[in-house]
């Protein structure tokens, strides 16, 4: 009754995309089933982003490192451990969400701009540390070679794990978006001052809301390296940031699916527009000009308006 | 119930409170009036924890609660609403209300519960006895200014407080909307039992509501008392002929 009401339209037409991408490897060559996992893992890491940046109105402009070192902490355990490569998708959330903890107990403090400039100091600093310790991160060759286990390593297999993984992170995000904690979230979103005011302490939410996103962050690094074979310094590079940054606002980062649909937008806009220009990142910048003079709201955004006659609140009263 | 004393907040070289001083006893309704920049909203930041005062004792059922954040005096019993309007602009109105309830209940942390079948009843109550029932469902951003004004009362209401301070709840309200807003703040005090603490510039609507008077000028309290020992103060009459306006003291 309040809020985003899941309508019977919402149900089929989801539960038909679904069904859709359970049958995609059988209907399409190897190399689209290879990007739809991509698609989904990007997606997966976009939609953690926009837990904070859309629900919790913070601006993480550094969200790759913890997506990064998920992936570093997957990869690490396959490769330098005798354990088994199952336990490395229990390891890439716990120190995806470690790390969120520590930089978000600097940067919880600050507010706005601060908190997001002071979260691409440190997230710059952890890739510098990645990139420069050769002897246990491998440095700028990254860490190749990984063996995810057996079960999830042909590209159809890791293909379902990746997409069955996704829909149970996106299903828990959705449900803790909509939970007495994300209801909370979303008022300091629109106003801390009054959150603080009804007895919230805004700060602890604010944590609790990073360490929770850089956990997903973490199981989609885990879930690029079962693709992949591989983790690298790049991911967690700030353009990688910015790209999803950019994948919440094209899809509308008010909307729980935005971030999914604006990274199947970029991801194959990329791969397509790749094959014919050497000037990708050029589009990629023309895109956010005109989502930002236009589209305010992201695609789906102007999409719910359109259905639902929704005015948008305005910014500040 | 709430005892101030002596307190002082100084921004910069700028004493925007120098002495003030005021006891609230329960079931009371008490109306705090002043020329504009007589450190009214000030006073407010500093009861309820916006601002922590430079010195002076602030006491809330025999307890000090100077300088703790805003979040740990709320939790005590103090609910406030705003001069200018400060709601949750995205969420709809049973939302605005229902994150000060979720609030009290401690269910803030509650991570996989459905919100929206959670502290139904008690949200709906509090929104039918501010008469807002019926625009539940509405986005708060979009709603009237008066309308909005109600709103912050509602919200402040689900946190079920002992003390209720409200900053200037009629400012800004056309005169139909202030009549609503006055027997609201009525059924607050009588039916409901809340004491009342607020600040306000319309003189008729203080005299006809307040049963108690703080007086305000330049930081300072000047003083305190029934709205007839306030009338015919001199001081007051000095300090209002002195600003040039309201006569009707």
């Amino acid at each position: 009754m309040h809020n985003n009401p899941l309508t019977r339209p919402t149900w089929i037409a989801g539960a038909m995309v679904v069904l859709a991408l359970f049958l995609l490897p059988a209907a399409v060559p190897r190399f689209y089933v290879y990007m739809a996992a991509l698609i989904l893992i990007t997606g997966l890491l976009a939609t953690s982003l926009n837990m904070v940046l859309g629900f919790g109105g913070m601006y993480q402009f550094h969200h790759a490192v913890f997506y990064g070192i998920g992936a570093y902490g997957f990869a690490l355990i396959a490769t330098k451990t005798s354990l088994p490569s199952w336990v490395g998708y229990l390891v890439a959330p716990v120190v995806a969400a470690l790390l969120s903890l520590i930089m978000g107990l600097i940067t919880v403090r600050l507010s706005k701009l601060y908190f997001g400039m002071m979260q691409i100091s440190l997230g710059s600093l952890v890739w510098a540390l990645v990139f420069r310790w050769y002897s246990f991160t491998g440095g700028d060759d990254g860490i190749h070679g990984v063996c995810p286990p057996e079960a999830v390593s042909s590209t159809t297999g890791s293909y379902y794990f990746t997409l069955s993984v996704t829909l149970v992170c996106l299903w828990l995000m959705y449900r803790i978006v909509h939970s007495p904690f994300g209801r909370t979230f979303q008022g300091i979103r629109d106003n801390p001052e009054r959150t603080s005011a009804v007895g919230v302490d805004v700060r602890r939410h604010q944590l609790a809301g990073l360490v929770i996103a850089g956990a997903f962050a973490g199981v989609a690094g885990s879930l690029f390296v079962t693709v992949e074979g591989c983790a690298f310094p790049e991911l967690l590079f700030w353009t990688l940031s910015l790209e999803i940054l950019v994948m919440c606002l094209l899809g509308g980062w008010f909307i729980f699916l935005g971030p999914m649909f604006g990274a199947a937008v970029m991801m194959t806009l990329r791969t397509f527009v790749g094959i014919y220009t050497e000037y990708w990142t050029m589009i990629m910048g023309v895109v956010l000009m005109l989502i930002i003079l236009f589209l305010p709201e992201g695609v789906l955004g102007l999409f719910k308006r359109k259905t639902t006659g929704d005015k948008p609140a305005e910014e500040e009263a | 119930m709430l005892e101030v004393r002596s307190v002082r907040k100084n921004f910069d070289g700028f004493m925007a409170v120098a002495d003030a001083n005021l006891s609230v006893s329960k079931g009371d309704v008490v109306a705090v009036i002043g020329p504009n920049g007589a450190g009214k909203t000030t006073l407010f930041h500093l009861i309820t924890g916006q601002l922590a005062p430079d010195r002076g004792e602030i006491l809330f059922k025999g307890e000090s609660i100077a300088g703790l954040p805003p979040h740990a005096i709320c939790r005590r019993g103090i609910s406030r609403s705003y001069q200018v309007v400060n709601i949750f602009n995205r969420l709809t109105v049973f939302e605005n209300v229902q994150i000060a309830v979720l609030s009290r209940r401690g269910k803030t942390f509650n991570l996989f519960g459905r919100a929206r079948s959670m502290a139904v009843d008690e949200t709906m109550e509090i929104l039918a006895s501010v008469g807002m029932a019926d625009r539940a469902d509405r986005v708060s951003g979009a709603l009237s200014h008066g309308d909005q004004k109600v709103l912050e009362i509602a919200i402040a209401l689900g946190n079920r407080p002992e003390l209720l301070i409200l900053d200037e709840p009629t400012a800004g309200m056309s005169p139909e909307e202030t009549a609503v807003a006055l027997a609201l703040m009525r059924r607050l005090s009588e039916d409901m039992g809340i004491t009342i603490l607020f600040c306000e510039h319309d003189m008729s609507m203080v005299f006809s509501i307040a049963r108690t008077l703080m007086v305000m000028q330049q930081g300072s309290t000047l003083i305190q008392g029934s709205p007839e020992a306030v009338r015919n103060d001199h001081r007051v009459q000095e300090a209002y002929l002195g600003e040039g306006d309201a006569c009707s003291v």
